[in-house]
């Protein structure tokens, strides 16, 4: 029996020191069984590693930020759909979600492009500044935390939970402070960049352990594999994981996606403490960058979640290879300037 | 005293604890004792079977089977926490 081929659009090809998904969901993507595919991919600047790795992405464009809006991004996926007739989208970057997401019903309708997104709704209540609530109400265990809009507030607040606190960016970044001096530090400098509030959270001391998955929607978990980082990078991202056992942190995935009707991919990050008690640090609406794991171990979550869109029967993945590692490397390409020169005036190559 | 059931001894003295990602080194005597560990010995079988295979007082047996014991106790490869 022929497959059928897929053209699928793919964001998030920076692969860098803090790699976007795309380049691990297209190796997901070649890998599938089920179908074919082209992959087109969507950038945003011209030294995106991605748009030059030709084995990988058949034809690049670039993008709008998303700062420019709804509207002119839908132009650009317009005069890219006319060339490309593409089937399926893959969105990969927090910050371009909200687009992507509002502009999920006007992409199938108009240009019969689809996606797996989860809802307005879930991508609101999950925010950093949010969870505290999101998990009193889902029932998991989250550690308590204030936004505060001044480095005034923090003191209360240390002394409320007592140091060290974690001083996190709405958005970005999170960094441990063991005193005063150091918080209102950190909170000047997360602030500048990423804006207020700063949120002030209790420390967790724990190893890191994540979960990538997807939910279909209607309750039901289709896929989980549970990583726990091995190596991790200054900018905290795991350079090295490892699959794990653990029906603990399965069984809160599964309460999750129950009681939130989750849609989509995400990523589930906690810390598990020394009492075997895990608390949910935050849940990203994307796979995350290590998501070519879950194939490596036996799910191939982003060959799923394009069938669940496409009408396919698919069916939720019962097991995966537990010990299944991944080692995260770096590599320099070398690229002809013409190429460059081609996205960066073109935007197109 | 048991290891714990899913703990995986490789025969090159590669343990792996698939709950927690962690991974050790043990020594060829360390395997010997996991490995009869694994088979549900008790203590004194152990140590008949480590004296009979390795030229050792029964002294300094005790106390090193003792101090691997914590070892392995400490990161919680035992069962009987």
């Amino acid at each position: 029996m022929s497959k059928p081929k897929y053209t699928i659009a793919v964001t998030g090809l920076n692969a860098i020191d803090s790699p976007g998904p795309g380049l691990a969901i297209i190796r997901g993507l070649r890998d599938a069984k089920s179908f074919d595919v082209r992959i087109i991919g969507l950038s945003y600047e011209a030294l995106e590693p991605g748009i030059y790795l030709h084995e990988y992405v058949d034809k690049t464009y670039q993008i709008p930020f998303p700062t420019a809006g709804q509207e002119v991004l839908f132009e650009r996926l317009t005069y890219i759909n006319e060339q490309e007739n593409i089937d399926f989208l893959y969105p990969n970057f927090d910050a371009e979600l909200y687009n992507f997401i509002k502009l999920q019903k006007q992409l199938e309708n108009v240009l019969n492009i689809k996606m797996v997104l989860p809802t307005i709704d879930q991508f609101e209540e999950r925010h950093k500044i949010n969870l505290y609530e999101y998990g009193l109400k889902h029932g998991i265990n989250v550690p308590k935390a204030q936004p505060v809009y001044n480095t005034f507030e923090i003191p209360a607040i240390a002394n409320q939970y007592g140091y060290p606190i974690v001083v996190k960016g709405k958005f970005y970044d999170a960094k441990v402070a063991y005193n005063m001096e150091q918080a209102s530090q950190h909170f000047n400098k997360i602030s500048t960049q990423w804006g207020l509030p700063i949120l002030i959270q209790a420390f967790v001391r724990g190893s890191e352990v994540n979960v990538c998955g997807i939910g279909d929607g209607n309750g039901h978990l289709l896929g989980a594999v549970p990583m726990r980082k091995l190596y991790i990078t200054d900018k905290g991202k795991a350079w090295a994981g490892i699959t794990l056992d653990n029906e603990k942190l399965l069984e809160i995935t599964k309460n999750m996606v129950e009681s939130t009707k989750w849609k989509g991919p995400f990523e589930m990050e906690f810390v598990k403490t020394v009492e075997d008690e895990y608390y949910l640090l935050e849940i990203n609406p994307r796979f995350p960058a290590w998501c070519y794991l879950t194939v490596g171990a036996g799910q191939n979550q982003m060959e799923a979640l394009v069938n669940l869109a496409m009408g396919g029967k698919v069916e939720p993945f019962t097991e995966y290879k537990i010990g299944t590692m991944f080692i995260r490397y770096s590599n320099d390409l070398i690229v002809d300037i013409n190429e460059f020169e081609k996205i960066s005036t073109v935007g197109e190559l | 005293m048991r290891i714990k059931k899913n703990i995986a001894v490789s025969d090159t003295g590669f343990l792996f604890n698939p709950s927690t990602g962690d991974s050790y080194s043990v020594n060829p005597i360390g395997m010997d004792i996991v490995q009869l560990m694994k088979l549900n010995k008790e203590n004194d079988e152990i140590k008949k079977a480590i004296m009979n295979d390795y030229f050792c007082d029964d002294a300094t047996f005790e106390k090193d089977f003792y101090d691997f014991t914590m070892v392995l106790r400490n990161y919680k490869l035992l069962d009987d926490e």
